[in-house]
């Protein structure tokens, strides 16, 4: 199922294959507070890439220097070869990085098609002229990006009755597929999903693991995400990267990275020392 | 489950009704001015109401679907107006080779009188280009900036563009850096910026290809110029709330962070925001300086700001129709109700003030009435309208978590 193919004995922590996305050094500092300090990362193309940790161990606000809502303090991002440390994040979605958030963030007045339609903003041309003079291809336009959203959502498993209601009367699970939907819209070559099984049962949670390995499967899309659901994780991750006190203490395939002492260290260290004491 | 079926009806544009609609309430407004003698005072408070209502559907591009909350858009009435004052009146009294004036497609009555005359339809071409290059001016410094401190820092352009009215009668224009050489050159020797509280007047009458004469007696043509210019506005508001620009706008109200990383470039889109709002605020100002016949420092205060965001907040803010019924009730209320029929009701009660003192006073505690009854305005947008009606808020989705200051604004 993997195209990743391994290559020979490279050092444990880099995995195969051609990395769509690459970050050198990256070190984020909140005036004293180091929330990510130096993290060399690599996500092959095609894979699904998990990235676990305690809380607070700075996994958001990684992820938050690679859609570019944070300045790097430090380091090098790169996208598909292209340098895109500190870009804007306008830009960073457009050469093709999608995301979803932690805390659900639709925009809440809008309904789900046109939530799903800015996801295409950057993919559209009409400017201020002709979205007011509206020539014909800016109305071919508007039906196109409109019909793209609606087979996004559909996509995405929403029911057609909700495609048109204001997105804060949806549903949790509903609201969830509109902002994968929104961010799938753009046709990115990364997504990167903040948590997305928060709030799910395990049916639920189930049905979005199969519904990642599908996006990779039928739309070669690559997938990083943050979660904290290990069943997920161990499910549906090739690799697995630990981050804790903002550093990556470990990196690999799910079943090596359970075994590792660091990781075991940073879930339940606390309890053991406490307990030694 | 059936009022979440009502509103997924509801949140489906109207559009057929909504046409017809538009059609009927522009036909009636067209019709209007002939149900009153030519110079009727109805037909002169209705003409400053149109101006208004142009003003007020430009605001709301800036405050109503941007969401950027703008207290200085008193700031392109003035720049309008000014624009209007220098190119389409005898002020700069030395211009053009020794002192003959400079004409540009005017009518032959002006073409030997002294200063810078150009026909109507220039002067809004210039006030249009000044306008949206203040308005871009203005919007840079609040690009970082959120919610109150945006309104801090316009409340302060708009000061701002005031003083400099006011004082700009001591503002030699050849003393400026750079521009001040040739510039003196064009407008004459010693011109000076503004000419203070004493007003640029007379103002040239607006001057059309095709329409008959536009004279103080017969206010039609100037009701008729108002209405095209709140058809405009009406157009470009309409247009722009359902276009890719409009979504962005909507969805960097809702959420900045969540636009940015969607792709809406957010200096851009506050940007067209500012400049597009601004535009029309220049051009009902220039349609005013010469309807008005005076610029004068007095107009540019504060006050008016409130009062053009007064209109919006009344009608609904963002709500296209709304807004204009926000508009012409506030400018009826204004020019009308107060001064006509009820400024002698104090005395009456035996008080010794007028009413017209109090304007502001009414119109605070209207809003403040509205604020109470019904904060969506008078007639909502529909987005409002089903997140107030409702009870929905948007805290539930967004902005959980003080993620709020997550994105590092850049320039």
């Amino acid at each position: 199922m993997t195209e990743a193919t391994s290559t020979q004995a490279e050092d444990a922590g880099v995995p195969a294959g051609p990395a769509i996305l690459e970050t050198t050094g990256v070190t984020k500092v909140f005036g004293g507070l180091v929330a990510v300090s130096a993290v060399d990362f690599t996500i092959p193309e095609r894979s699904i890439v998990s990235i676990i940790g305690p809380n607070g161990a700075g996994k958001t606000t990684f992820f938050n220097m690679l859609t570019g809502l944070y300045r790097p303090t430090n380091g090098r991002i790169t996208f598909q070869g292209q340098n895109i440390t500190a870009k804007r994040p306008d830009r960073i979605m457009a050469q093709g990085v999608a995301r979803t958030f932690q805390n659900i963030r639709l925009f809440a007045t809008m309904s789900a098609v046109e939530n799903v339609m800015i996801g295409q903003h950057a993919r559209m041309t009409a400017g201020l002229f002709g979205s007011i003079l509206r020539p014909p291809w800016v109305s071919r336009e508007e039906r196109e990006v409109r019909a793209k959203a609606r087979e996004t959502l559909d996509y995405v498993g929403l029911a057609e009755s909700h495609f048109d209601q204001m997105s804060a009367n949806l549903s949790y699970g509903d609201q969830r597929r509109v902002e994968i939907a929104r961010a799938l819209a753009s046709d990115p070559a990364l997504l990167l999903l903040d948590e997305p099984t928060a709030g799910m049962n395990p049916q639920e949670s189930d049905g979005l693991t199969a519904f990642m390995r599908r996006l990779r499967d039928e739309k070669g899309l690559t997938i990083l995400l943050i979660e904290h659901d290990m069943r997920v994780v161990m499910g549906v991750s090739e690799r697995v990267t630990v981050f804790d006190h903002g550093e990556k203490i470990a990196e690999g395939e799910p079943r090596e990275v359970r075994q590792d002492r660091r990781v075991v260290e940073a879930y339940l260290g606390t309890q053991a020392e406490e307990t030694g004491e | 489950m059936s009022a979440v079926a009502a509103s997924a009806r509801r949140i489906q544009a109207i559009p057929h009704f909504q046409r017809v609609a538009t059609a009927l309430a522009i036909v009636a407004a067209a019709l209007l001015p002939f149900f009153y003698k030519s110079g009727a005072p109805f037909v002169d408070d209705a003409t400053i109401a149109l101006a208004y209502v142009g003003m007020a559907l430009g605001l709301n591009l800036i405050v109503g679907f941007a969401g950027l909350l703008d207290l200085g858009y008193v700031a392109f009435f003035a720049i309008g107006a000014f624009t209007m004052g220098w190119l389409g009146s005898g002020f700069f009294s030395d211009a053009g080779e020794g002192g003959n004036g400079i004409h540009f497609f005017v009518a032959d009555r002006l073409a030997d009188v002294p200063g810078i005359h150009m026909n109507f339809l220039v002067v809004i071409v210039f006030a249009i280009v000044f306008t949206t290059i203040a308005g871009m001016l203005i919007g840079l410094p609040t690009l970082r900036l959120r919610g109150d401190y945006i309104a801090i820092v316009t409340l302060a352009f708009g000061e701002i563009i005031g003083r400099i009215a006011i004082n700009g009668d001591e503002l030699k224009l050849g003393k400026f850096p750079l521009i001040g050489g040739p510039l003196e050159n064009v407008v004459g020797e010693g011109s000076t910026l503004t000419r203070g509280r004493q007003g640029i007047t007379p103002v040239d009458k607006i001057d059309l290809p095709g329409v008959e004469q536009f004279v103080s007696l017969n206010l039609r043509p100037w009701y008729f110029t108002a209405l095209a210019i709140v058809i405009i506005a009406l157009f470009v508001n309409f247009r722009l709330r359902d276009s890719r620009l409009g979504r962005a706008w909507i969805a960097v109200r809702e959420d900045e962070v969540a636009a940015a990383s969607m792709g809406v470039p957010l200096v851009k889109t506050k940007l067209l925001a500012y400049g597009t709002g601004a535009a029309f605020g220049g051009l009902s100002g220039a349609f005013l300086a010469s309807y008005l016949n005076t610029v004068n420092a007095d107009q540019f205060q504060f006050s008016f700001s409130i009062f053009v965001l007064g209109m919006i907040i009344l009608g609904g803010l963002g709500s296209i129709w709304g807004v204009v019924l926000g508009a012409i009730a506030l400018s009826f209320i204004n020019n009308n109700l107060i001064p006509d029929v009820l400024n002698t009701w104090p005395s009456k009660i035996g008080l010794d003030f007028d009413l017209t003192q109090l304007s502001f006073g009414i119109f605070g505690f209207l809003l403040v009435i509205m604020m109470v009854l019904r904060p969506e305005g008078l007639l909502p947008e529909r987005r409002r309208q089903l997140e107030l009606g409702e009870g929905i808020g948007t805290g539930a989705t967004t902005g959980v978590g003080g993620a709020e200051d997550l994105y590092e604004a850049r320039g």
